[in-house]
């Protein structure tokens, strides 16, 4: 196998060293320097990275080639060709912790695709070589062998937070636990009350929708969390409830929820199992389905929780049309302002999330808003940070990229 | 009992919820063949709760024709469309196209399907006008800024606008790209931060109003 290789490589010098007749006069350039192959870090496979240090005279005019050998056909192909002063180190977007070399060195990645197919576990000989006009002068070839990586390093700084940020709502759950967290006043939960109360008067039902996510979207999670709170309330009040979905299983969930709703309020009696219902999975088929349930049971309280998307206003319109109070919450950005526009009350982005503290009032769950706001908190100060670095950079022209890395990318 | 209904279900959204934070951070084929393989499982999880929910609709439709409930000749044509749609779509092998030709199953799709979803979505036109209409009445400061910004928005916007008032283009994007981008992102920044404190619940146990009930 080594002998093979010997004998690839030796074949690989003789056919990039053979000059052209027409450039025989021209000198040759010299050749890359410090040229390193190594499988690419932090991948799922199938590529091999090149890089190797700038020399001078770098211009447009000269190019480099990477050259492949195919470990089947042993003849090396040209894989890419470009001008020398391109394809450095920080032209690629990596953070600074993953860099393979320096600043300033070349840099080529291998990926699959047009024509090339790196195979895991194979070992292939890699050369870059400096083109001047019809003059190559290719590096000693590199063995290298492609394989996959178990862990991404580039988004350590993404776990990193992550880590602390857990930390930060779990040490909050804790001290929620040892005493009392204030918590300011969120209007559209405050009226989720309100709303029960006005319904129970009229003697009409309550609407509530999940919105248009399935059970593995948190705004789904929490819109399910929310029904919880607002059924043991209607439970107690005795009024109708009526919970259409989009999802078979969010109804499924629901329906638990619902039912273990009714029984800690103390009427498993006035439950009804058909409160929460399927209507069918298309978007606007159900669209007209709800607004046809407002416009002939007339709700006294339509409650839109979860994530939405074209429907919003045409439900909360028709709501609206009705005469209906109207409470919304949602992490839709784009339909947040539909919701303003036509409901009493929105709960915006994380308010959603906070609802089932609010509405519980349990320690445990008022300790996780805290941490949130600590968590909002870190991010003001690191938002500063940036905008004052990036800033500096720019103003000075420094090379600040080592701490702007670190608040980049987090996802 | 208990184990099963309480903190089986709780060790399950544990070591699935660590399981699948971490698969975030593998680039491994098997991380990527892992995911792809809890996806088809939710998907065919996802089928077989499709039959559940069919079967919901079926029976509350069932039990307003029975009762003769108001409006239960909706519910009537509920039951003709679905099971009609059902007959002929068995009937066409679930083909909408036969040799070139559209079958009655294809036809349903086209001439009926799309259209009433098309109708659907055009209302949204209109509920957008009475929607505008009811918000930018300037009853209050609020209201004023809003209508303000909304009329430079759709002059800017619009090619007639841009042509009457040239500098409306100009203002428009800065208010698109710097007043409303700033507060988007302060909306996502606060929604990411909630559903990762939400999330972190869940997996850790804290959050089980979702299994049925919040306390034990």
């Amino acid at each position: 196998m080594n002998s093979e290789r010997r004998t690839m490589k030796v074949l690989l010098t003789v056919l990039l060293l053979m000059p052209s007749s027409a450039a025989q006069a021209e000198s040759p350039p010299l050749p890359p320097q410090h040229v390193q192959v190594f499988d690419t870090p932090n991948d799922s496979g199938g590529s091999l990275t090149i890089t190797w240090a700038k020399t001078d005279g770098e211009s447009k005019d000269r190019r480099y080639q990477v050259l492949l050998q195919d470990p089947i056909a042993g003849v090396p192909k040209v894989i890419a060709e470009f001008a020398s002063d391109s394809h450095y180190v920080q032209d690629v977007k990596t953070p600074w912790w993953t860099r393979p070399a320096s600043q300033g060195t070349h840099q080529f990645t291998l990926k699959p695709g047009k024509g090339i197919d790196l195979k895991d576990g194979t070992s292939y000989a890699v050369t870059v070589a400096a083109v001047a006009g019809e003059q190559r002068t290719p590096a000693e070839p590199v063995q290298a062998t492609p394989a996959p990586n178990w862990f991404n390093w580039n988004q350590i700084n993404n776990l990193a937070i992550v880590m602390i940020f857990g930390l930060i709502v779990l040490g909050s759950i804790q001290t929620a636990k040892r005493r009392e967290i204030f918590l300011r006043r969120i209007p559209g939960l405050d009226a989720v009350d309100e709303a029960i109360g006005r319904a129970t008067e009229l003697g009409k039902p309550i609407l509530y929708l999940t919105g248009a996510g399935d059970m593995s979207e948190p705004s789904t999670v929490a819109a399910a969390v929310i029904l919880g709170r607002v059924a043991k309330r209607v439970a107690a009040y005795e009024t109708d409830l009526m919970v259409p979905h989009r999802d078979p299983i969010v109804m499924a969930v629901c329906q638990e929820i619902t039912k273990q709703s009714y029984l800690e309020a103390g009427k498993p009696d006035v439950f009804k199992e058909d409160s929460n219902f399927f209507i069918t999975t298309d978007q606007f088929s159900y669209t007209a389905a709800v607004d046809g349930i407002m416009l002939r049971k007339k709700p006294a309280a339509n409650f839109f929780m979860g994530s939405y998307f074209a429907e919003s206003l045409l439900l909360t319109e028709t709501g609206a049309s009705t005469g209906a109070i109207q409470i919304a919450g949602t992490d839709s950005d784009h339909q947040l302002p539909f919701f303003v526009t036509t409901c009493d009350y929105t709960l915006i982005g994380e308010e959603l999330y906070a609802a089932s503290a609010y509405l519980s009032r349990e320690p445990v769950q008022l300790g996780t808003l805290r941490g949130q706001d600590i968590g909002k908190a870190c991010i003001l100060v690191a938002l500063g940070l940036g905008t004052a670095v990036a800033t500096a950079s720019i103003l000075f022209h420094l090379d600040l990229s080592f701490a702007l890395d670190l608040v980049k990318d987090w996802k | 009992m208990t184990f099963l209904r309480r903190q089986l279900p709780v060790l399950v959204t544990f070591v699935t919820g660590i399981l699948f934070a971490a698969q975030y951070y593998v680039p491994h084929p098997l991380s990527e063949q892992m995911l792809t393989s809890v996806s088809k499982w939710l998907q065919i999880i996802g089928g077989f709760a499709l039959v559940l929910g069919v079967t919901s609709l079926f029976h509350i439709h069932a039990v307003k024709i029975r009762r003769k409930e108001p409006g239960w000749g909706y519910s009537f044509v509920l039951y003709a469309g679905m099971v009609g749609t059902i007959v002929i779509g068995l009937w066409h092998g679930g083909k909408e196209t036969t040799d070139g030709v559209t079958t009655a199953f294809g036809w349903i799709y086209s001439f009926m399907m799309v259209p009433l979803q098309g109708t659907m979505f055009a209302i949204l036109a209109f509920f957008i006008a009475s929607a505008a209409y009811r918000s930018f009445r300037a009853r209050s400061r609020e209201a004023a800024v809003l209508l303000i910004a909304a009329v430079i928005v759709m002059l800017g916007r619009v090619p007639l606008g841009e042509h009457l008032i040239p500098v409306s283009g100009d203002i428009t994007q800065w208010i698109l790209n710097v007043l409303n981008a700033s507060v988007r992102r302060a909306i996502l920044i606060g929604i990411s931060l909630g559903a990762v404190a939400l999330s972190l619940k869940i997996i850790f146990g804290v959050e089980r109003a979702y299994l049925g009930g919040g306390k034990e």
